[in-house]
């Protein structure tokens, strides 16, 4: 569903100008609307989701009707129309791995981080969900972490608490860094 | 040792780079390409080499290149499907990360042979970091001369560029993959007319998986007759095998087709037998839509032949006894494994993946999924076993694209070899709750029972 609770005003970066304009120059002329998957990729990535804002800005940028970005955001399973986790960690939950054991990952991963899919940690810096086949079938199980899509193979229970406890210092340090 | 063709440097540090690759002998068949050869005889070579598509439908490359329609003044272009989402293979994923220049070299004499001055690779979004690989090899090979205008002075152009989709297998159909690379949801459109008239942009177009633009490079490098000399029949030359699930050694392979599915499954030069000392008891040997097989129809035909991997030994016996050889994802499923369960998972997949254009299939993954759900939790009856094969047979043939067939062949055929398990789910539903069915006669033939 579309979220237009946390409507302000977004703005693009020079670089992220920057960026769009070298995409669009991929296609003939007239055909910008083909920038529009790798657009919505690369605004997610600076915010974390896509806003309605976000995606009205977009439309304006590729001269389309905002449904147009609207109905796109809405069909693919990568672009969030709401705020994730800071870290949205998204375990493959289709066939092949869970012969290896993907569902009990998913169960220590909601033991874990005490928050059911789909829903975000009270500290905003986690969120989790089953995601179909990645392609990765003979690593299984595995979880991938955007917005660079980092991948995660061959995990375990124990592998899972290593990660979110790296993940965690991670975001500390960021934070330490940003305070001095 | 089998040879190699797409991986036989796979090894060597470095390859990923063009320098390495290039001093391993890659883009020769740019140059054979572009100084040597019209684009009509890289045409023939591709034709004679026998090549049929790597992505799962098996057509003929030399034979789908040869339909494209080429209007005076019209752009033609060439898209690589890098969309890889079946699940059981990660080829793609795996020649990308490693050996991308095979990729970009194949595209450039691809490109060549159609007349294409823009091609893309359209990657799944969700492989970010092979776009990034993909990325700096064409920038690679960019700078060294083998993309841009006039390459190796031959007059030839040839931008490359690669485009990210958004997480939807349905893009992997072509058309929905050109809508998808046009801006739009991903709908597969109705055909025809056909891509090779009217694809990207409206303008003629070739649509080939990542690994068949790949084993373009070997055809020129040695000729279309050399490579159709290796592999059995229509089955020409290798192929990249994914083996996952339990076996003991999953991973990547390529093979010569023509091996014996039991080779495959238990030498230790490619899946090493079941993990763990389990016993087999059921394979998906193409990819999850294609039907799946208990341990012993798997290894051996009706007939009592022995299974090979080629697209036409995997076929034998039609579906009743069959399967097909697919993308080559290959699944193998030990003792322990709940065929209901699995059904039930690749189920609600198709469910999930569904662009719910076609109200078959819309509708109908849904419905199956709801009632294997209800099967595998003890909840069924009889008559909900006769239900799925009515829903699947409802949806097979009347959508507009192959991922009905796709959604209806694993529940067809879980249910022809492996109905006993459902039922069983059926009768005894609080102990299906609590243990697995087990491996019932599906015994893999070639182990001895402990």
């Amino acid at each position: 569903m579309l979220s237009v609770k946390h409507n302000e005003s977004v703005t693009f970066t020079e670089d992220m100008l920057g960026k769009f304009a070298e995409i669009v120059r991929r296609y003939p002329e007239g055909r910008q609307k083909s920038a529009l998957l790798p657009l919505l990729h690369e605004v997610q990535a600076e915010f974390g989701w896509l806003s309605v804002s976000a995606m009205d800005k977009v439309a304006e940028y590729l001269h389309l009707d905002p449904i147009e970005v609207y109905e796109v955001a809405t069909f693919y399973t990568m672009f969030f129309l709401q705020p994730k986790g800071r870290f949205n960690l998204e375990v493959c939950r289709t066939g092949p791995c869970c012969l290896v054991g993907a569902e009990r990952i998913m169960t220590h991963l909601e033991e874990k981080l005490g928050v059911k899919e789909g829903e975000v940690t009270a500290d905003g810096l986690f969120s989790w969900r089953g995601v179909e086949c990645l392609a990765a079938c003979g690593y299984g199980p595995v979880l991938q972490i955007g917005p660079e899509y980092t991948f995660y193979e061959n995990l375990t229970a124990e592998g899972v608490d290593e990660l979110i406890n790296e993940l965690r210092k991670k975001a500390e340090g960021a934070k330490l860094d940003a305070d001095s | 040792m089998a040879r190699k063709l797409l991986l036989t440097h796979i090894d060597i540090p470095g390859i990923n780079t063009f320098e390495v690759y290039r001093q391993k002998g890659g883009y020769r068949a740019v140059e054979k390409a572009l100084k040597t050869l019209t684009p009509d005889d890289v045409l023939e070579e591709v034709k004679k080499s026998g090549l049929r598509g790597r992505g799962g439908a098996g057509f003929p490359t030399g034979m789908k290149w040869s339909f494209l329609a080429k209007p005076e003044g019209i752009p033609r272009y060439l898209v690589c499907n890098g969309d890889e989402s079946e699940p059981g293979t990660f080829k793609d994923r795996y020649l990308m990360t490693h050996i991308p220049h095979a990729l970009i070299e194949g595209m450039i004499v691809s490109s060549y042979a159609l007349g294409a001055n823009t091609s893309y690779i359209y990657v799944r979004g969700e492989m970010m970091p092979q776009i990034r690989i993909l990325e700096k090899a064409i920038a690679e090979a960019k700078h060294a001369g083998f993309l841009g205008k006039n390459i190796l002075g031959s007059g030839f152009d040839l931008e490359l560029f690669v485009q990210p989709g958004g997480g939807a297998y349905i893009c992997g159909e072509e058309t929905a993959l050109l809508e998808s690379l046009e801006g739009k949801r991903g709908n597969p459109r109705i055909k025809p007319p056909f891509p090779a008239v009217s694809g990207l942009y409206n303008c003629p177009t070739v649509v080939n998986n990542v690994e068949s633009i790949a084993a373009v490079v070997p055809i020129i490098n040695d000729g279309g007759e050399e490579y159709a000399k290796i592999g059995v029949e229509r089955s020409t030359g290798t192929k990249l095998i994914s083996a996952g699930g339990n076996v003991k050694n999953p991973g990547v392979y390529e093979i010569e087709l023509g091996l014996s599915v039991e080779e495959f499954l238990y030498s230790d030069e490619y899946c090493g037998g079941i993990a763990n000392g389990k016993r087999l008891k059921a394979v998906v040997a193409g990819g999850s839509s294609v039907p799946i097989l208990p341990a012993n129809l798997i290894l051996k035909t009706l007939k009592g032949e022995s299974r090979l991997m080629t697209y036409e030994s995997l076929a034998d016996g039609g579906f009743q006894s069959g399967t097909m050889l697919g993308s080559g994802g290959f699944i193998a499923f030990d003792e322990d494994q709940c065929i209901v369960r699995n059904t039930w998972n690749f189920t609600r997949f198709y469910h999930h993946e569904s662009c719910g254009q076609c109200s078959p299939c819309r509708e109908g993954t849904g419905w199956m999924e709801k009632v294997l759900h209800k099967i595998e939790h003890g909840h069924g009856s009889f008559s909900d076993i006769d239900l799925l094969v009515n829903v699947a047979k409802n949806i097979e043939g009347n959508t507009i694209c192959p991922l009905g067939d796709a959604a209806a062949w694993p529940v067809a055929s879980a249910i022809r070899h492996f109905r006993d398990e459902f039922e069983w789910h059926v009768t005894n539903g609080a102990e299906a709750r609590q243990r697995n069915y087990g491996l019932a006669n599906y015994a893999d033939p070639l182990e001895p029972v402990v």
